[in-house]
């Protein structure tokens, strides 16, 4: 028999960014809040100190702060007609694990969806024509406009504390920012951060050839700064120790550093880590949940926790994977498009082209996650789809932010990969590599998606999800001419060689590799009940009282690194909570 | 090595640190452990390889990073000791890796790790079929063979030409990659002995703090690096 505990106003599933905007946005209503914990606890102090944190081996490639597939995983097929396998060590995507989740590890990128991203559907049928979307691709429109969005990514820009420079600043486009932005209605909180050897070659070759570049946004503080939570932030000393790391120094922005000891001080939060949520409960009716079923690994035993409102603010893939457990929504079914739960999983479309200049320096040890100078020109909002042949677009960017040996040896072309002849080319081109980097849209398709596996099962005796995703054709064409652009503009900064890296048409899925952590869809977003597994705030159409935050709620992915779209529709929930729910719960649309 | 002027520099933390660890009447300073030399290779006591395994580690990590040439070879980075001892460690058993079964040895590799064994029974399982592969092929073992036979021989096992069963094909793949980790990795896993590797392609291991650098355009990070625990070279 399960433990059951006191009720409790809230209960939180994972306390990422999205679990700790719901926790300290829900606080100040003065509600009892308890949230629980899959991982350990963790902070900057003691866990991500230095020297300790600086170990590349430990967090780069043994993974130390990830979710590890021992304790959940999924598993993966390229189609309907694979078996799926387990996904057994991390490669591919790296979900986070403990306090802070993935927004501890990450990079730091922070961005807004373009205007556009969020209405491709309707931008696609203006422009050129609903026929040119492609057979299989489930291309929707987001049920929030960017005008809806734009006060909560401004409010979450404040609390993460970003840098960089606004290039359009209601609707005036600023020298120096990005001028293919959605407008702003305020500059950054801080500005940009200084810029590297290689970012500065790559600005000068952008602005050459008449593109327009601009500082990456970073979630990397360039002064100190104080956010709205009080939370303290110091300048970045370019430490090099961002991606599958915990900042040392309070310039990262994560739950820690942005919002977690600040909500620790209120009396009405309470958190409990190595509390493994098994499922949501519903009612009799199932028309709202009683709470939530998890297994308290100090005490060994199940505990069936009360709650009136339930927030799933677990990783994309896990948040799926209980909803799925727990019947919040129909499981979806590729063949009749019928059922929401998994459906429009997508990703990420990344290429890139490294260049070696023998004469340069870049140490490339000196950097950060959000480290660059970008460029948009090739970004959705400026691409001709009818004409070009794909619908997406990519932003590029150039930027040390790691030169951790293990992993970031780049070598030209005919190099060996061991003996006498690596030995000699690490030596000579180590430090003399730079790269640019293509962050490219992915749309969401019938035979991508996300279901209980037949098969497998977790250590609790849950079914594994399984996922079954390809890469598709329109965004490799896409890839493919993000390539013939960039290698142009590569080789206008005469390197001595260079080289590129872009998925083409008929690549298959490895899930070997490290790709990106930008998994998305599977609870999307929906105007109504048939097409998504929650509305425009989040809430599920299923049960009125349970929230799914998160990536999950992308009805396709963006261009861009998906944390500032996160962030954003986390406080357009809380703020519909705070604002439309409390005070007479029901389903808001 | 020297600071720069006005630099707050590592290594002046690093000293107040071990002043502190002075202080408390602990351990002598790392300073002075680095002086201390290791044991050598042919003395060192294995944590989970057998000898004959010692040996093809010794030998296959000898070609993978030869000592010829600028910059150390796998033997004077010390790699056999860190694979010995990561293969004893949660690496080796597959701690964190999801190992239940059914399991496809033979699913494609795009498919990732799909044999039931973990890192430490493939290398037990693996070692001893290649070293008969070399006696098919050669009449040796492979740590008897010359170097460039041993050439010849992993370039077959790399390209899949020295068979292994589905359930070992990802050897060599490991081999390789615990051999360059052991060669990049901070001192303390028993390799990149004296941070030599770091020293030859000018990575400054964990100094991490660089405040002044990112503006300091094209001109070589000069300072050396340091460890962990410590240690400066």
């Amino acid at each position: 028999m399960a433990r059951q505990d006191k009720k409790r106003d809230v209960v939180i599933v994972g306390l990422g960014w999205t679990g700790s905007i719901a926790g300290i946005e829900l606080a100040q209503e003065g509600l009892d809040i308890l949230a629980l914990e899959r991982g350990h606890d963790q902070n900057t102090v003691p866990n991500f100190e230095y020297p300790q944190q600086i170990d590349e081996l430990k967090y780069g490639v043994r993974l130390k702060m990830m979710q590890k597939p021992s304790h959940q995983t999924v598993t993966v097929r390229r189609s309907g007609d694979e078996t799926a396998l387990p996904y057994r060590s991390l490669g591919s995507f790296l979900p986070g694990n403990g306090v802070g989740g993935a927004g501890t590890h990450w990079n730091g990128l922070n961005w807004r969806p373009q205007p556009e991203e969020l209405r491709l559907r309707s931008h696609v049928r203006e422009n050129w024509g609903e026929q040119i979307i492609p057979e299989g691709m489930n291309l929707l429109d987001y049920p929030v406009t960017y005008d809806e969005m734009e006060p909560f990514y401004t409010r979450f820009e404040k609390v993460a504390g970003i840098s960089g420079k606004a290039g359009n600043l209601n609707g005036v486009i600023q020298e120096g920012g990005n001028p293919f932005e959605g407008w702003r209605s305020e500059d950054y909180p801080m500005p940009p951060l200084p810029t590297t050897w290689d970012s500065t070659k790559f600005q000068e070759a952008c602005t050459a050839a008449g593109l327009h570049p601009f500082h990456a946004p970073a979630g990397i503080a360039s002064t100190a700064y104080v956010n709205p939570y009080g939370m303290q932030m110091g300048p970045c000393n370019f430490c090099g120790f961002c991606e599958r790391f915990g900042c040392y120094q309070y310039s990262k922005s994560s739950p820690q550093t942005a919002i977690l000891d600040a909500l620790k001080r209120m009396p009405n939060f309470e958190y409990r880590t190595e509390s493994e949520v098994l499922r949501v409960e519903l009612a009799a009716d199932g028309k709202t949940a009683t709470g939530v079923t998890y297994w308290d690994e100090k005490a060994g035993e199940e505990v069936f926790q009360p709650a009136d409102i339930v927030i799933l603010s677990s990783y994309q893939l896990n948040n799926v994977h209980l909803m799925l457990l727990s019947g919040l929504g129909e499981a979806y079914d590729p063949l009749t498009g019928e059922g929401t739960l998994g459906k429009n999983y997508a990703y990420q479309m990344n290429g890139g082209v490294t260049l070696f200049f023998e004469d340069d320096n870049f140490n490339p040890f000196v950097g950060h996650g959000a480290n660059g100078v970008c460029i948009d020109d090739f970004s959705v909002n400026q691409n001709d789809f009818g004409a070009l042949g794909f619908i997406g677009g990519s932003y590029w960017r150039s930027g040390t932010f790691n030169g951790q040996p293990i992993r970031s040896m780049p070598l030209p072309k005919g190099t060996p990969g061991w003996g006498a002849g690596w030995k000699e080319g690490i030596g000579k081109w180590y430090g003399h590599a730079m790269s640019i980097g293509s962050h490219g849209s992915h749309m969401s398709y019938a035979n991508n998606h996300l279901d209980l596996d037949p098969t497998y099962t977790d250590r609790h005796g849950r079914p594994l999800m399984r996922m079954t995703f390809n890469w598709q054709d329109n965004d490799l064409r896409m890839n493919q001419y993000m390539k013939s652009q960039m290698e142009p503009l590569a080789a206008s900064m005469n390197p001595t060689s260079m080289q590129s890296g872009f998925k083409d048409v008929g690549a298959q899925y490895d899930v070997r590799p490290y790709q990106t952590t930008h998994n998305t869809g599977g609870h999307i977003m929906s105007e109504t009940p048939a097409e998504g597994a929650v509305n425009k705030f989040s809430q599920t159409w299923k049960a009125h009282n349970v929230f799914a935050m998160g990536a999950g709620n992308f009805v396709q992915n963006t261009q861009y690194n998906p944390t500032g779209m996160v962030g954003g529709l986390a406080y357009h929930t809380v703020h519909a909570i705070r604002t439309q729910y409390l005070s007479n719960p029901r389903p808001l649309v | 090595m020297t600071d720069l002027p006005g630099y707050p520099s590592r290594r002046s933390f690093l000293k107040a640190s071990a002043a502190g660890v002075a202080l408390s009447g602990l351990a002598a300073s790392a300073s002075a452990e680095e002086k201390t030399p290791p044991v050598p290779l042919d003395q060192y006591e294995r944590q989970y390889l057998n000898a004959e395994e010692w040996a093809f580690i010794m030998a296959a990590t000898a070609r993978l990073i030869p000592s010829e040439g600028d910059g150390p070879g796998a033997i004077e980075a010390r790699v056999p000791v860190f694979i010995d001892l990561q293969l004893a460690g949660d690496y080796g058993t597959a701690d964190d890796w999801y190992m239940e079964g059914p399991h496809d040895p033979t699913a494609e590799p795009a498919r990732g790790w799909q044999t039931p064994l973990n890192p430490a029974e493939v290398y037990r399982q693996a070692i001893p079929t290649f070293n008969s592969w070399c006696e098919t092929t050669y009449s040796k073992s492979f740590a008897d063979l010359d170097t460039a036979q041993q050439d010849e021989a992993l370039t077959a096992l790399q390209k899949g030409q020295a068979v292994l069963a589905p359930e070992l094909r990802d050897f060599f793949t490991i081999l390789l990659a615990n051999t360059k980790e052991g060669y990049f990795a901070d001192p303390q896993y028993g390799g990149n002995h004296g941070m030599q590797s770091w020293v030859y392609i000018g990575f400054p291991g964990a100094r991490a703090a660089f405040r002044e650098w990112p503006e300091r355009h094209n001109i070589k990070y000069p300072l050396g690096p340091v460890s962990i625990s410590g240690e400066r070279a």
